[in-house]
């Protein structure tokens, strides 16, 4: 413990502070400052050390760390089943993403077939999830940019998903409504309408914030033109998700390597085309009009059937059967003590999160529980951007840029 | 219409009537209400009270927390002043970024060991008076994770309210602060001993139990280990 201190005693120390004012004939001198981890827009517990010459960023260096939760590890310490809802709390803000990807990739060792509702009722719950998402950083990003009212707006919308949420499965948050093998529990009576109403109002709230924002010249003067990163760099640091399609790269794994039947759904890729801030902003804002678009078709195309598999080495007996059948006891209780084992193996199941590449990997050695649980999470990735998209900027611009990168630090440092 | 006029001072007067409390404020200012008067006029409008209950008033009623987030709970704690809950109706939505201008740190999520100094940096950084929230179980309890990672928040800096939850609600939360109002203003709910009779109940370390063993928190409230 003292020698991490001393660490950052020395980390504090090497920040000079210059007190040279800048202006004509005077060498400037570069100054190191430090953002962070307490800084209200880092969203989150982010330390940058950013060198500076005058306002410009000359260079950016993310430390991370500071919500290291050790997930991966005390997942390996629990029976799969039991492993999701820590695995759920990595990336605070796509819950259903975390525990879809772990499930997927379980179930791909299992080998174990999700029943047609359940691949719907996951893609409806990750696609409300999406908006969820794009609103609390669309919300969070205009405080940045020093808009509060759109903050209002999103988060009122987000408590209208939320309230779905919380009837489908009884928490707003980390829901644990994936299981392996399909979902915990049918939707009760009158969501779908609920649904349907709230996809409904969702457009034309979108358009509202499009109306806030789209003509909003000091908007557009954060915005456009500022941090742009080309595709090849985005490529070359392996960025996926909506920060690769604003620099006009269509990769969404929902299209190139569909999961839970997502090729059954109708919807458009939006891209932008020199991916500055602008084009990230305005493609999560598309991106909120395609996932209610999947939404309706999922609803309009909602299979009867079970809800979860009805291979009962994996899912729990319904409750009825424990009444009655001996079988049903034994399974119950082989589930809830052991877990299930799963045959040795190792997978890797990735899926397209609010943030791009979600990617679990599992690895077990035929017991029940997991060898290694490793998730490749988008937004540690994507934090590798800040520093070309950074470079040679205003340090205002530096804020609205990490606003519209989105990284949650949860996912980052697990 | 009829018009009808009534004697002021008379005896069938209303004293409530408003235009005979201005009249009497008039001859009040004049000096013309004799002793007794004047201290019933006093008595009906003036509110005596020792000074520390108006501060605790005044401070319970407009805490200022501190922008802090740590993870999924400062999620739920952003949407406080959100429209549905609206925590600007008890006087607590003024969040601050700056620890110098804050006196009420939620602590929203899991404090790793690295985040640890920083937290509590933050904390001293705070001015007197200050209070501090643990929100959730993480910083509670270390919650579902219970790892190597995850410190307790009350193994480094002192904590006045604990909400319980993964996350907890917003709604605790507003629960948790209007706790903690209470108990700044000096009528501090009683607790569940209180409650149901239950005094005595408390566990009591006995002399064979070493400190440290047992799981109870061996620092004292404001204590920490060289952090």
């Amino acid at each position: 413990m003292s020698t991490g201190i001393s660490d950052y005693r020395k980390q504090e120390e090497s920040v000079t502070l210059s007190s040279q004012p800048a202006g004509e004939g005077l060498e400037q001198e570069l100054m190191t400052i430090n953002m962070g981890p307490h800084h209200p827009s880092t969203h989150g517990v982010l330390r940058l050390i950013v060198t500076l010459e005058g306002e410009t960023v000359r260079d950016i260096k993310p430390v991370i760390g500071y919500v290291h939760t050790g997930i991966e590890k005390t997942a390996e310490d629990k029976p799969y089943w039991k492993a999701i809802p820590v695995v759920e709390r990595m990336d605070y803000l796509s819950y259903y993403f975390n525990a879809m990807a772990f499930c997927g990739a379980v179930e791909k060792l299992l080998e174990v077939e999700v029943p047609a509702r359940a691949q719907y009722l996951r893609v409806i719950h990750l696609e409300l999830n999406r908006i969820m998402s794009h609103l609390v950083w669309l919300g969070t990003s205009c405080i940045d940019l020093g808009a509060i009212s759109v903050w209002w707006y999103c988060f009122r919308e987000r408590e209208a998903v939320l309230d779905l949420f919380e009837m489908s499965s009884g928490q707003r948050m980390h829901t644990r409504y994936f299981q392996v093998g399909g979902v915990i529990e049918d939707i009760p009576r009158g969501w779908v309408e609920r649904v349907r109403r709230f996809t409904k109002t969702m457009r034309t709230r979108a358009d509202q914030y499009a109306a806030l924002l789209d003509k909003n010249e000091i908007v557009l003067q954060r915005l456009r033109h500022t941090g742009i990163v080309d595709e090849a760099t985005l490529l070359g640091l392996g960025v996926t998700g909506p920060l690769l399609r604003a620099a006009g790269n269509p990769w969404d794994l929902r299209k190139a390597a569909p999961y839970s039947s997502y090729d059954h759904f109708d919807f458009k890729i939006p891209v932008g085309t020199i991916g500055d801030n602008y084009d990230r902003y305005r493609v999560r804002h598309a991106e909120i009009y395609e996932s209610c678009d999947i939404i309706d078709q999922a609803l309009d195309g909602l299979p009867e059937g079970p809800f979860i598999t009805t291979d009962r080495k994996v899912a729990l007996p319904p409750r009825h059967e424990l009444a009655t059948s001996m079988e049903a006891l034994i399974h119950h209780f082989k589930l809830v003590t052991e877990g299930f084992r799963v045959p040795p193996g190792e997978v890797y199941n990735p899926i397209e999160s609010p943030r791009g590449e979600l990617g679990c990997y599992v690895r077990s050695d035929g017991s029940s529980r997991p060898a290694r649980v490793h998730m490749r999470d988008p937004s540690f990735v994507n934090l590798q951007a800040t520093a070309p998209a950074t470079r040679n900027s205003y340090i205002a611009d530096l804020v609205a840029t990490l606003a519209m990168l989105d990284p949650v630090l949860g996912g980052v440092d697990r | 219409m009829e018009v009808t006029r009534a004697k002021l001072n008379g005896a069938a007067a209303d004293s409530s009537d408003f235009r005979i409390r201005q009249l009497r404020a008039r001859d009040m200012l004049r000096g013309d209400i004799p002793d007794e008067e004047l201290e019933q006029y006093v008595e009906e409008r003036v509110l005596t009270t020792t000074l520390d209950k108006a501060v605790a008033w005044a401070r319970g009623n407009s805490l200022f927390p501190a922008t802090f987030g740590l993870a999924c709970c400062a999620i739920e704690m952003m949407s406080l002043p959100g429209a549905r809950l609206d925590i600007a109706r008890f006087g607590f939505e003024a969040f601050r970024a700056s620890p110098r201008q804050a006196d009420l740190l939620i602590l929203s999520g899991r404090v790793s060991i690295k985040m640890a100094p920083v937290v509590r940096r933050i904390y001293d950084q705070m001015l007197e008076p200050r209070w501090a929230i643990a929100m959730g179980a993480c910083c509670s309890s270390m919650g579902v994770f219970n790892n190597y990672a995850i410190v307790p928040a009350d193994k480094f800096m002192p904590i006045d309210v604990h909400v319980p939850g993964c996350p907890p609600r917003p709604e605790a939360l507003m629960h948790g602060i209007l706790k903690l109002r209470d108990r700044i203003q000096g009528n501090a709910p009683a607790g569940w001993r209180e409650r149901y009779d239950a005094h005595g109940t408390e566990e009591v370390l006995g002399e064979a139990d070493l400190p440290g063993v047992n799981a109870v928190n061996v620092f004292q409230s404001g204590e920490t280990q060289r952090a």
